[in-house]
Protein backbone atom coordinates (compact mmCIF):
# COMPACT_ATOMS: atom_id res chain seq x y z
CA UNK A 1 0.00 0.00 0.00
CA UNK A 2 1.23 3.45 -0.88
CA UNK A 3 2.34 6.06 1.64
CA UNK A 4 -0.61 8.08 2.98
CA UNK A 5 -0.96 11.83 2.63
CA UNK A 6 -0.98 14.05 5.74
CA UNK A 7 -3.08 17.15 6.10
CA UNK A 8 -3.24 19.54 9.06
CA UNK A 9 -6.79 20.14 10.33
CA UNK A 10 -7.26 23.28 12.49
CA UNK A 11 -4.84 23.51 15.43
CA UNK A 12 -5.42 20.07 16.89
CA UNK A 13 -5.84 17.32 14.31
CA UNK A 14 -4.11 15.55 11.46
CA UNK A 15 -5.93 13.78 8.61
CA UNK A 16 -4.03 10.74 7.34
CA UNK A 17 -5.45 9.58 4.01
CA UNK A 18 -4.61 6.46 1.99
CA UNK A 19 -6.90 6.88 -1.01
CA UNK A 20 -9.87 8.82 -2.33
CA UNK A 21 -11.72 5.69 -3.50
CA UNK A 22 -13.19 3.14 -1.10
CA UNK A 23 -11.81 -0.40 -1.20
CA UNK A 24 -11.41 -3.28 1.25
CA UNK A 25 -7.64 -3.08 1.00
CA UNK A 26 -7.60 0.64 1.81
CA UNK A 27 -9.96 0.24 4.78
CA UNK A 28 -7.94 -2.66 6.18
CA UNK A 29 -4.79 -0.53 5.90
CA UNK A 30 -6.48 2.35 7.78
CA UNK A 31 -7.49 -0.13 10.50
CA UNK A 32 -3.91 -1.43 10.75
CA UNK A 33 -2.59 2.11 11.14
CA UNK A 34 -5.26 2.83 13.80
CA UNK A 35 -4.00 -0.20 15.76
CA UNK A 36 -0.37 0.85 15.31
CA UNK A 37 -1.07 4.40 16.59
CA UNK A 38 -2.94 3.03 19.62
CA UNK A 39 0.01 0.79 20.43
CA UNK A 40 2.61 3.53 19.93
CA UNK A 41 0.98 5.87 22.49
CA UNK A 42 2.18 9.00 20.70
CA UNK A 43 2.79 12.00 22.97
CA UNK A 44 -0.20 14.38 23.00
CA UNK A 45 -2.48 12.23 20.82
CA UNK A 46 -5.85 12.06 22.55
CA UNK A 47 -8.10 10.21 20.16
CA UNK A 48 -8.01 8.54 16.74
CA UNK A 49 -11.09 8.29 14.51
CA UNK A 50 -10.71 5.66 11.77
CA UNK A 51 -12.91 5.90 8.66
CA UNK A 52 -13.13 4.15 5.29
CA UNK A 53 -10.11 5.64 3.50
CA UNK A 54 -8.50 7.84 6.15
CA UNK A 55 -8.21 8.47 9.85
CA UNK A 56 -8.12 11.58 11.98
CA UNK A 57 -5.66 11.86 14.86
CA UNK A 58 -6.72 14.46 17.44
CA UNK A 59 -4.07 15.90 19.72
CA UNK A 60 -3.60 18.47 22.47
CA UNK A 61 -2.00 21.50 20.77
CA UNK A 62 -0.50 22.67 24.05
CA UNK A 63 1.47 19.39 24.21
CA UNK A 64 2.50 18.73 20.61
CA UNK A 65 2.18 19.96 17.01
CA UNK A 66 1.05 18.65 13.60
CA UNK A 67 4.68 18.20 12.62
CA UNK A 68 5.57 16.08 15.67
CA UNK A 69 2.47 13.90 15.36
CA UNK A 70 3.11 13.42 11.63
CA UNK A 71 6.71 12.37 12.29
CA UNK A 72 5.57 9.89 14.96
CA UNK A 73 2.98 8.36 12.60
CA UNK A 74 5.40 8.23 9.66
CA UNK A 75 7.75 6.23 11.89
CA UNK A 76 5.06 3.50 12.08
CA UNK A 77 4.87 3.09 8.28
CA UNK A 78 4.42 1.00 6.29
CA UNK A 79 1.68 -1.04 7.95
CA UNK A 80 0.38 -4.37 6.72
CA UNK A 81 -3.39 -4.30 6.06
CA UNK A 82 -5.34 -5.80 8.98
CA UNK A 83 -6.31 -9.44 8.54
CA UNK A 84 -10.08 -10.03 8.78
CA UNK A 85 -9.38 -13.56 10.02
CA UNK A 86 -7.65 -12.16 13.12
CA UNK A 87 -10.44 -9.71 13.99
CA UNK A 88 -13.20 -10.44 16.51
CA UNK A 89 -16.29 -11.93 14.88
CA UNK A 90 -19.87 -11.21 15.93
CA UNK A 91 -23.07 -13.01 14.91
CA UNK A 92 -26.23 -10.89 15.02
CA UNK A 93 -29.71 -12.40 15.03
CA UNK A 94 -31.91 -10.92 12.32
CA UNK A 95 -35.61 -11.25 11.56
CA UNK A 96 -36.70 -10.64 7.95
CA UNK A 97 -40.38 -11.43 8.62
CA UNK A 98 -43.20 -9.25 7.38
CA UNK A 99 -43.54 -6.08 9.44
CA UNK A 100 -39.81 -6.17 10.22
CA UNK A 101 -38.64 -5.58 6.66
CA UNK A 102 -40.65 -2.72 5.11
CA UNK A 103 -38.34 -2.28 2.08
CA UNK A 104 -37.61 -5.92 1.29
CA UNK A 105 -40.23 -6.06 -1.45
CA UNK A 106 -38.90 -2.88 -3.13
CA UNK A 107 -35.31 -4.17 -3.00
CA UNK A 108 -36.41 -7.49 -4.52
CA UNK A 109 -38.28 -5.67 -7.27
CA UNK A 110 -35.35 -3.33 -7.99
CA UNK A 111 -32.95 -6.26 -8.33
CA UNK A 112 -35.38 -8.58 -10.17
CA UNK A 113 -35.03 -11.23 -7.48
CA UNK A 114 -37.39 -12.96 -5.08
CA UNK A 115 -37.51 -11.73 -1.48
CA UNK A 116 -36.16 -15.09 -0.33
CA UNK A 117 -33.18 -14.72 -2.70
CA UNK A 118 -32.41 -11.26 -1.28
CA UNK A 119 -32.60 -12.66 2.28
CA UNK A 120 -30.39 -15.60 1.35
CA UNK A 121 -27.73 -13.32 -0.15
CA UNK A 122 -27.82 -10.92 2.80
CA UNK A 123 -27.69 -13.60 5.49
CA UNK A 124 -24.88 -15.52 3.76
CA UNK A 125 -22.49 -12.58 3.43
CA UNK A 126 -19.68 -11.72 5.81
CA UNK A 127 -19.31 -8.06 6.74
CA UNK A 128 -16.56 -5.88 8.20
CA UNK A 129 -17.00 -2.84 10.44
CA UNK A 130 -15.42 -0.19 8.19
CA UNK A 131 -16.16 2.74 10.50
CA UNK A 132 -18.72 4.27 12.86
CA UNK A 133 -20.41 7.56 11.99
CA UNK A 134 -23.60 9.60 11.67
CA UNK A 135 -25.00 8.77 15.13
CA UNK A 136 -23.85 6.98 18.31
CA UNK A 137 -23.20 3.31 17.61
CA UNK A 138 -23.93 3.51 13.86
CA UNK A 139 -21.41 0.96 12.56
CA UNK A 140 -20.97 0.90 8.78
CA UNK A 141 -20.69 -2.75 7.75
CA UNK A 142 -19.13 -3.22 4.33
CA UNK A 143 -19.72 -6.35 2.29
CA UNK A 144 -23.28 -6.21 0.92
CA UNK A 145 -23.19 -8.61 -2.09
CA UNK A 146 -23.24 -6.86 -5.50
CA UNK A 147 -26.43 -8.68 -6.52
CA UNK A 148 -28.57 -7.05 -3.81
CA UNK A 149 -27.03 -3.55 -3.72
CA UNK A 150 -29.49 -0.67 -4.10
CA UNK A 151 -28.87 3.09 -4.00
CA UNK A 152 -30.09 5.34 -1.21
CA UNK A 153 -33.69 6.51 -1.52
CA UNK A 154 -34.12 10.04 -2.83
CA UNK A 155 -36.21 11.09 0.19
CA UNK A 156 -35.39 10.03 3.74
CA UNK A 157 -38.08 8.37 5.88
CA UNK A 158 -38.56 9.68 9.42
CA UNK A 159 -38.54 7.91 12.78
CA UNK A 160 -36.98 4.58 11.88
CA UNK A 161 -36.96 2.40 15.03
CA UNK A 162 -33.73 1.25 16.70
CA UNK A 163 -32.67 -2.24 15.64
CA UNK A 164 -33.55 -1.70 11.97
CA UNK A 165 -31.12 -3.46 9.63
CA UNK A 166 -30.76 -1.48 6.45
CA UNK A 167 -28.66 -1.36 3.31
CA UNK A 168 -27.41 1.25 0.82
CA UNK A 169 -24.80 0.51 -1.84
CA UNK A 170 -22.13 -1.82 -0.41
CA UNK A 171 -22.94 -0.83 3.21
CA UNK A 172 -25.22 -2.40 5.81
CA UNK A 173 -26.08 -0.84 9.18
CA UNK A 174 -28.08 -1.78 12.29
CA UNK A 175 -29.58 1.33 13.89
CA UNK A 176 -29.25 2.14 17.59
CA UNK A 177 -31.61 5.08 18.06
CA UNK A 178 -34.72 6.45 16.37
CA UNK A 179 -33.52 8.41 13.32
CA UNK A 180 -34.54 9.34 9.80
CA UNK A 181 -32.92 7.33 6.99
CA UNK A 182 -32.77 7.03 3.23
CA UNK A 183 -31.52 3.45 3.41
CA UNK A 184 -33.65 0.37 2.65
CA UNK A 185 -34.80 -1.51 5.75
CA UNK A 186 -34.72 -5.26 5.14
CA UNK A 187 -34.80 -6.69 8.66
CA UNK A 188 -34.70 -6.19 12.42
CA UNK A 189 -32.06 -7.26 14.94
CA UNK A 190 -32.57 -7.57 18.70
CA UNK A 191 -28.76 -7.25 19.16
CA UNK A 192 -27.61 -4.39 21.35
CA UNK A 193 -24.75 -2.58 19.60
CA UNK A 194 -24.77 -0.10 22.49
CA UNK A 195 -24.30 -2.74 25.13
CA UNK A 196 -24.93 -0.77 28.31
CA UNK A 197 -21.73 -2.35 29.68
CA UNK A 198 -19.38 0.45 30.82
CA UNK A 199 -16.35 -1.81 30.26
CA UNK A 200 -17.26 -2.31 26.59
CA UNK A 201 -20.03 0.14 25.67
CA UNK A 202 -20.03 -0.66 21.94
CA UNK A 203 -20.31 -4.22 20.63
CA UNK A 204 -17.85 -3.86 17.73
CA UNK A 205 -14.42 -2.39 17.29
CA UNK A 206 -13.66 -0.94 13.89
CA UNK A 207 -12.22 -3.81 11.83
CA UNK A 208 -14.32 -6.55 13.50
CA UNK A 209 -16.26 -8.92 11.25
CA UNK A 210 -20.01 -9.55 11.43
CA UNK A 211 -22.45 -12.10 10.08
CA UNK A 212 -26.20 -12.58 10.53
CA UNK A 213 -28.26 -15.47 11.85
CA UNK A 214 -31.86 -15.63 10.62
CA UNK A 215 -34.54 -15.92 13.30
CA UNK A 216 -38.33 -15.86 13.11
CA UNK A 217 -40.57 -13.33 14.77
CA UNK A 218 -41.45 -15.80 17.55
CA UNK A 219 -37.78 -15.83 18.63
CA UNK A 220 -37.55 -12.04 19.00
CA UNK B 1 -25.23 16.89 54.45
CA UNK B 2 -27.65 19.50 53.17
CA UNK B 3 -29.38 19.30 49.85
CA UNK B 4 -31.44 21.71 47.79
CA UNK B 5 -34.38 20.98 45.56
CA UNK B 6 -35.24 23.22 42.62
CA UNK B 7 -38.28 23.05 40.36
CA UNK B 8 -38.08 23.98 36.70
CA UNK B 9 -40.91 26.51 36.31
CA UNK B 10 -40.00 27.22 32.69
CA UNK B 11 -37.26 25.96 30.37
CA UNK B 12 -36.94 27.22 26.81
CA UNK B 13 -35.88 24.93 23.98
CA UNK B 14 -32.22 23.76 24.01
CA UNK B 15 -31.77 24.23 27.76
CA UNK B 16 -29.69 21.18 28.63
CA UNK B 17 -27.57 19.59 31.31
CA UNK B 18 -23.87 19.62 30.38
CA UNK B 19 -20.51 18.82 31.90
CA UNK B 20 -17.09 19.45 30.33
CA UNK B 21 -17.81 16.84 27.66
CA UNK B 22 -17.69 13.15 26.78
CA UNK B 23 -14.29 12.47 25.30
CA UNK B 24 -12.72 9.49 23.59
CA UNK B 25 -15.76 7.96 21.86
CA UNK B 26 -15.64 9.63 18.45
CA UNK B 27 -14.49 6.34 16.93
CA UNK B 28 -17.91 4.93 18.00
CA UNK B 29 -19.89 7.77 16.45
CA UNK B 30 -20.10 9.87 19.62
CA UNK B 31 -18.90 13.49 19.52
CA UNK B 32 -17.84 15.18 22.76
CA UNK B 33 -20.93 17.41 23.32
CA UNK B 34 -20.44 19.55 26.46
CA UNK B 35 -20.89 23.33 26.56
CA UNK B 36 -21.17 25.30 23.32
CA UNK B 37 -19.02 27.97 25.03
CA UNK B 38 -16.49 25.96 27.00
CA UNK B 39 -14.65 28.95 28.48
CA UNK B 40 -17.76 30.53 29.99
CA UNK B 41 -18.72 27.17 31.50
CA UNK B 42 -15.22 26.89 33.01
CA UNK B 43 -15.59 30.44 34.36
CA UNK B 44 -18.91 29.64 36.07
CA UNK B 45 -17.21 26.68 37.76
CA UNK B 46 -14.12 28.68 38.69
CA UNK B 47 -16.28 31.40 40.25
CA UNK B 48 -17.36 28.76 42.78
CA UNK B 49 -13.74 27.72 43.37
CA UNK B 50 -13.74 24.73 41.02
CA UNK B 51 -10.90 24.30 38.54
CA UNK B 52 -12.36 21.00 37.28
CA UNK B 53 -15.67 21.71 35.55
CA UNK B 54 -18.58 19.62 36.78
CA UNK B 55 -22.25 19.31 35.90
CA UNK B 56 -24.25 22.46 35.24
CA UNK B 57 -26.98 23.82 32.99
CA UNK B 58 -26.57 25.40 29.55
CA UNK B 59 -29.27 28.05 29.15
CA UNK B 60 -30.30 29.06 25.63
CA UNK B 61 -32.01 32.30 24.57
CA UNK B 62 -35.23 30.46 25.44
CA UNK B 63 -34.41 31.20 29.10
CA UNK B 64 -34.88 29.34 32.37
CA UNK B 65 -36.96 29.92 35.50
CA UNK B 66 -36.23 27.89 38.64
CA UNK B 67 -37.91 27.94 42.03
CA UNK B 68 -36.13 26.76 45.14
CA UNK B 69 -38.52 24.32 46.83
CA UNK B 70 -36.23 23.28 49.64
CA UNK B 71 -32.85 24.26 51.09
CA UNK B 72 -30.52 26.98 49.89
CA UNK B 73 -27.67 26.95 47.41
CA UNK B 74 -25.19 29.40 45.94
CA UNK B 75 -24.81 29.44 42.16
CA UNK B 76 -22.67 31.06 39.50
CA UNK B 77 -23.85 32.28 36.10
CA UNK B 78 -21.39 33.08 33.30
CA UNK B 79 -21.63 33.50 29.53
CA UNK B 80 -23.15 35.99 27.10
CA UNK B 81 -25.02 39.15 28.01
CA UNK B 82 -28.05 37.51 29.63
CA UNK B 83 -30.14 39.00 32.43
CA UNK B 84 -30.48 37.38 35.83
CA UNK B 85 -33.21 38.03 38.37
CA UNK B 86 -32.64 36.27 41.70
CA UNK B 87 -35.54 36.87 44.11
CA UNK B 88 -36.10 40.27 42.53
CA UNK B 89 -32.43 41.31 42.55
CA UNK B 90 -31.42 42.00 38.96
CA UNK B 91 -27.91 41.51 37.60
CA UNK B 92 -25.98 40.56 34.49
CA UNK B 93 -25.14 36.97 33.61
CA UNK B 94 -21.72 37.27 35.29
CA UNK B 95 -22.62 36.78 38.92
CA UNK B 96 -22.50 34.57 41.99
CA UNK B 97 -25.55 34.65 44.27
CA UNK B 98 -27.55 32.45 46.63
CA UNK B 99 -31.06 31.12 46.08
CA UNK B 100 -33.08 30.44 49.24
CA UNK B 101 -36.21 28.35 49.79
CA UNK B 102 -39.25 29.92 48.16
CA UNK B 103 -37.21 32.20 45.89
CA UNK B 104 -37.18 32.28 42.11
CA UNK B 105 -34.22 32.53 39.74
CA UNK B 106 -35.05 33.90 36.28
CA UNK B 107 -32.46 33.81 33.47
CA UNK B 108 -33.35 35.48 30.19
CA UNK B 109 -31.54 36.43 26.98
CA UNK B 110 -30.08 39.93 26.92
CA UNK B 111 -27.99 42.27 24.80
CA UNK B 112 -25.63 39.67 23.35
CA UNK B 113 -24.73 35.99 23.35
CA UNK B 114 -26.61 32.77 22.71
CA UNK B 115 -25.72 30.67 25.76
CA UNK B 116 -25.16 31.18 29.46
CA UNK B 117 -24.12 28.67 32.12
CA UNK B 118 -25.60 28.00 35.55
CA UNK B 119 -23.52 25.99 38.00
CA UNK B 120 -24.43 25.24 41.62
CA UNK B 121 -22.19 25.01 44.68
CA UNK B 122 -22.95 21.36 45.28
CA UNK B 123 -23.48 18.24 43.22
CA UNK B 124 -26.25 18.49 40.64
CA UNK B 125 -27.76 15.03 40.21
CA UNK B 126 -28.02 14.05 36.54
CA UNK B 127 -28.18 10.96 34.36
CA UNK B 128 -24.81 9.90 32.96
CA UNK B 129 -24.01 8.15 29.71
CA UNK B 130 -20.52 6.82 28.99
CA UNK B 131 -19.32 8.48 32.18
CA UNK B 132 -20.56 11.99 31.35
CA UNK B 133 -23.71 14.01 32.09
CA UNK B 134 -23.31 16.07 28.88
CA UNK B 135 -26.50 15.96 26.81
CA UNK B 136 -26.09 14.62 23.29
CA UNK B 137 -28.93 16.35 21.48
CA UNK B 138 -29.37 13.84 18.64
CA UNK B 139 -30.04 10.90 20.98
CA UNK B 140 -31.04 12.75 24.16
CA UNK B 141 -28.53 10.61 26.08
CA UNK B 142 -26.78 12.08 29.11
CA UNK B 143 -28.40 14.54 31.51
CA UNK B 144 -31.01 15.58 28.94
CA UNK B 145 -33.00 18.70 28.13
CA UNK B 146 -34.81 20.43 31.01
CA UNK B 147 -38.62 20.39 30.97
CA UNK B 148 -41.08 22.53 32.88
CA UNK B 149 -42.26 20.80 36.04
CA UNK B 150 -39.10 18.74 36.46
CA UNK B 151 -37.19 18.81 39.77
CA UNK B 152 -33.44 19.29 40.11
CA UNK B 153 -31.66 17.84 43.11
CA UNK B 154 -28.45 19.45 44.40
CA UNK B 155 -26.62 17.26 46.88
CA UNK B 156 -24.08 18.68 49.30
CA UNK B 157 -25.50 22.16 48.63
CA UNK B 158 -23.54 25.06 50.08
CA UNK B 159 -24.15 28.73 50.72
CA UNK B 160 -20.89 30.43 49.78
CA UNK B 161 -20.90 33.98 51.13
CA UNK B 162 -17.18 34.15 50.29
CA UNK B 163 -18.02 33.82 46.58
CA UNK B 164 -20.94 36.23 46.22
CA UNK B 165 -20.52 39.11 43.78
CA UNK B 166 -19.88 40.01 40.16
CA UNK B 167 -17.61 37.98 37.90
CA UNK B 168 -15.44 40.09 35.55
CA UNK B 169 -16.36 39.20 31.94
CA UNK B 170 -13.02 38.68 30.18
CA UNK B 171 -12.42 39.84 26.60
CA UNK B 172 -11.86 36.25 25.44
CA UNK B 173 -15.47 35.40 26.27
CA UNK B 174 -16.89 38.14 24.02
CA UNK B 175 -17.50 37.56 20.29
CA UNK B 176 -15.69 40.01 18.01
CA UNK B 177 -17.09 38.93 14.63
CA UNK B 178 -13.94 37.13 13.52
CA UNK B 179 -12.62 33.58 13.55
CA UNK B 180 -9.31 32.08 12.49
CA UNK B 181 -9.43 29.08 10.20
CA UNK B 182 -6.92 26.67 8.79
CA UNK B 183 -7.90 26.10 5.15
CA UNK B 184 -8.86 22.52 4.23
CA UNK B 185 -8.71 19.59 4.48
CA UNK B 186 -10.67 19.49 1.17
CA UNK B 187 -10.01 22.97 -0.21
CA UNK B 188 -8.56 21.37 -3.35
CA UNK B 189 -12.09 20.45 -4.44
CA UNK B 190 -13.23 24.08 -4.56
CA UNK B 191 -12.68 26.66 -7.26
CA UNK B 192 -9.86 28.99 -6.14
CA UNK B 193 -12.30 31.87 -6.40
CA UNK B 194 -14.57 30.13 -3.84
CA UNK B 195 -11.77 29.78 -1.30
CA UNK B 196 -10.95 33.45 -1.85
CA UNK B 197 -14.60 34.47 -1.45
CA UNK B 198 -14.89 32.48 1.78
CA UNK B 199 -11.90 34.34 3.24
CA UNK B 200 -12.63 37.82 1.93
CA UNK B 201 -16.40 38.23 2.35
CA UNK B 202 -18.08 38.29 5.76
CA UNK B 203 -20.75 35.58 6.17
CA UNK B 204 -23.92 35.87 8.20
CA UNK B 205 -25.03 33.31 10.74
CA UNK B 206 -28.55 32.07 9.98
CA UNK B 207 -31.24 30.86 12.38
CA UNK B 208 -30.48 27.28 11.30
CA UNK B 209 -28.39 27.22 14.48
CA UNK B 210 -28.44 24.48 17.09
CA UNK B 211 -25.97 22.41 19.09
CA UNK B 212 -25.00 20.44 15.98
CA UNK B 213 -23.96 23.44 13.91
CA UNK B 214 -24.83 26.76 12.32
CA UNK B 215 -25.55 27.39 8.65
CA UNK B 216 -24.04 30.52 7.17
CA UNK B 217 -25.28 32.75 4.38
CA UNK B 218 -23.02 34.52 1.92
CA UNK B 219 -21.31 33.78 -1.37
CA UNK B 220 -22.02 30.26 -2.67
CA UNK B 221 -18.91 28.07 -2.59
CA UNK B 222 -18.61 26.16 -5.82
CA UNK B 223 -16.83 22.87 -6.23
CA UNK B 224 -14.43 22.50 -9.14
CA UNK B 225 -16.23 19.28 -10.16
CA UNK B 226 -19.19 17.17 -9.20
CA UNK B 227 -17.93 15.24 -6.25
CA UNK B 228 -18.63 12.22 -4.14
CA UNK B 229 -16.02 11.84 -1.41
CA UNK B 230 -16.08 8.89 1.01
CA UNK B 231 -17.47 9.74 4.46
CA UNK B 232 -14.58 10.85 6.65
CA UNK B 233 -14.06 12.02 10.22
CA UNK B 234 -15.17 15.57 11.02
CA UNK B 235 -14.53 17.91 13.91
CA UNK B 236 -16.11 20.61 15.98
CA UNK B 237 -15.16 23.64 13.86
CA UNK B 238 -15.26 21.90 10.46
CA UNK B 239 -16.78 24.17 7.80
CA UNK B 240 -18.54 21.70 5.53
CA UNK B 241 -20.14 22.75 2.29
CA UNK B 242 -23.25 20.95 1.10
CA UNK B 243 -24.14 20.37 -2.55
CA UNK B 244 -25.95 23.72 -2.79
CA UNK B 245 -22.71 25.59 -1.97
CA UNK B 246 -23.81 26.63 1.54
CA UNK B 247 -21.26 26.36 4.38
CA UNK B 248 -22.15 25.03 7.85
CA UNK B 249 -19.85 25.32 10.88
CA UNK B 250 -20.11 22.15 12.96
CA UNK B 251 -20.45 22.64 16.71
CA UNK B 252 -20.63 20.68 20.01
CA UNK B 253 -22.99 17.85 18.94
CA UNK B 254 -21.60 17.44 15.40
CA UNK B 255 -21.80 14.15 13.57
CA UNK B 256 -18.50 12.28 13.71
CA UNK B 257 -18.26 11.57 9.98
CA UNK B 258 -19.60 13.23 6.87
CA UNK B 259 -19.28 13.07 3.12
CA UNK B 260 -19.38 16.80 2.36
CA UNK B 261 -16.07 18.53 1.56
CA UNK B 262 -14.63 20.81 4.24
CA UNK B 263 -13.30 24.09 2.89
CA UNK B 264 -11.74 25.11 6.22
CA UNK B 265 -11.70 24.37 9.95
CA UNK B 266 -12.18 26.99 12.70
CA UNK B 267 -9.39 26.79 15.29
CA UNK B 268 -10.46 25.52 18.70
CA UNK B 269 -9.84 28.72 20.69
CA UNK B 270 -12.22 30.74 18.46
CA UNK B 271 -15.18 28.35 18.64
CA UNK B 272 -16.52 29.57 21.99
CA UNK B 273 -16.84 33.14 20.71
CA UNK B 274 -18.34 31.94 17.43
CA UNK B 275 -20.92 29.86 19.34
CA UNK B 276 -21.97 32.97 21.30
CA UNK B 277 -22.88 34.84 18.11
CA UNK B 278 -26.48 35.12 16.96
CA UNK B 279 -28.43 34.70 13.73
CA UNK B 280 -27.82 37.71 11.44
CA UNK B 281 -24.45 38.47 13.08
CA UNK B 282 -21.60 38.80 10.60
CA UNK B 283 -18.45 36.76 10.82
CA UNK B 284 -15.21 37.25 8.91
CA UNK B 285 -12.92 34.24 8.54
CA UNK B 286 -9.15 34.78 8.47
CA UNK B 287 -6.78 32.08 7.26
CA UNK B 288 -3.75 31.14 9.33
CA UNK B 289 -1.23 28.34 8.83
CA UNK B 290 -1.38 25.26 11.05
CA UNK B 291 1.76 26.50 12.85
CA UNK B 292 0.18 29.91 13.51
CA UNK B 293 -2.99 28.18 14.71
CA UNK B 294 -1.02 26.25 17.33
CA UNK B 295 0.69 29.48 18.47
CA UNK B 296 -2.63 31.32 18.80
CA UNK B 297 -4.27 28.45 20.69
CA UNK B 298 -1.32 28.16 23.08
CA UNK B 299 -1.29 31.84 23.93
CA UNK B 300 -5.10 31.87 24.38
CA UNK B 301 -4.83 28.80 26.62
CA UNK B 302 -2.29 30.65 28.80
CA UNK B 303 -4.55 33.70 29.10
CA UNK B 304 -7.54 31.54 30.02
CA UNK B 305 -5.62 29.49 32.54
CA UNK B 306 -4.33 32.64 34.27
CA UNK B 307 -7.83 34.10 34.46
CA UNK B 308 -9.43 30.84 35.67
CA UNK B 309 -6.78 30.19 38.32
CA UNK B 310 -7.09 33.73 39.64
CA UNK B 311 -10.90 33.47 39.76
CA UNK B 312 -10.86 30.06 41.46
CA UNK B 313 -8.44 31.09 44.22
CA UNK B 314 -9.76 30.63 47.74
CA UNK B 315 -11.24 33.84 49.04
CA UNK B 316 -11.42 35.07 52.59
CA UNK B 317 -14.89 34.75 54.05
CA UNK B 318 -17.17 37.75 54.17
CA UNK B 319 -16.43 38.22 57.89
CA UNK B 320 -12.71 38.14 57.27
CA UNK B 321 -13.06 40.62 54.43
CA UNK B 322 -15.16 42.99 56.55
CA UNK B 323 -12.67 42.68 59.35
CA UNK B 324 -9.78 43.44 57.01
CA UNK B 325 -11.58 46.43 55.52
CA UNK B 326 -12.26 47.73 59.02
CA UNK B 327 -8.61 47.40 59.92
CA UNK B 328 -7.51 49.11 56.74
CA UNK B 329 -10.02 51.86 57.45
CA UNK B 330 -8.41 52.38 60.84
CA UNK B 331 -11.55 51.44 62.75
CA UNK B 332 -10.33 49.17 65.52
CA UNK B 333 -11.94 47.74 68.55
CA UNK B 334 -11.76 49.82 71.70
CA UNK B 335 -10.38 46.77 73.53
CA UNK B 336 -6.95 47.55 72.13
CA UNK B 337 -6.56 50.54 74.42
Amino acid sequence: MSVPSFKAVADHALLVEYATEISDEVNRTVIALDHAIAEAQINGVQEVVPALVNLLALFDPTQTTHREVEAAIRALLPVVPADDAKADHHVLDICYDEGMSPDLEAVAKARGMSQEAIIKAHVSARYRVGMYGFAPGYAYLSGVPDAIQVPRKTTPVRDIPAGSVMIAGPQCLATTIIMPTGWSIIGHTPAKIMTGDPARPFLFDVGDTVSFNRIRREAL
Amino acid sequence: MSSAQLRVVHAGPLVTIQDAGRFGHMRFGVSASGPMDRSSFAIANAALGLTEAKTGIEVSLGGLVLECRQGAVSFAVAGGGFSVDCAGVKSSSWTVQTLFEGQKLIIRGGAWGSWTYLVFSGRQIARTWLGSTATQSMSGFGGGALRSGQDIEIEDAHVRDDRIGDIPCPAFAQPDGTAHVVVGPQDQHFLPISVEAFLSTPYKLTDAFDRMGVRLSGPKLELSEALSIPSEPILRGSVQVSGDGVPTVLLADHQTTGGYPKIATVISSDLDRLSQMRAQDRIKFTAVTAEQAVEIVRSEADARRTYINELAKPRPSLNERLLRENLIGGVVSGNDD
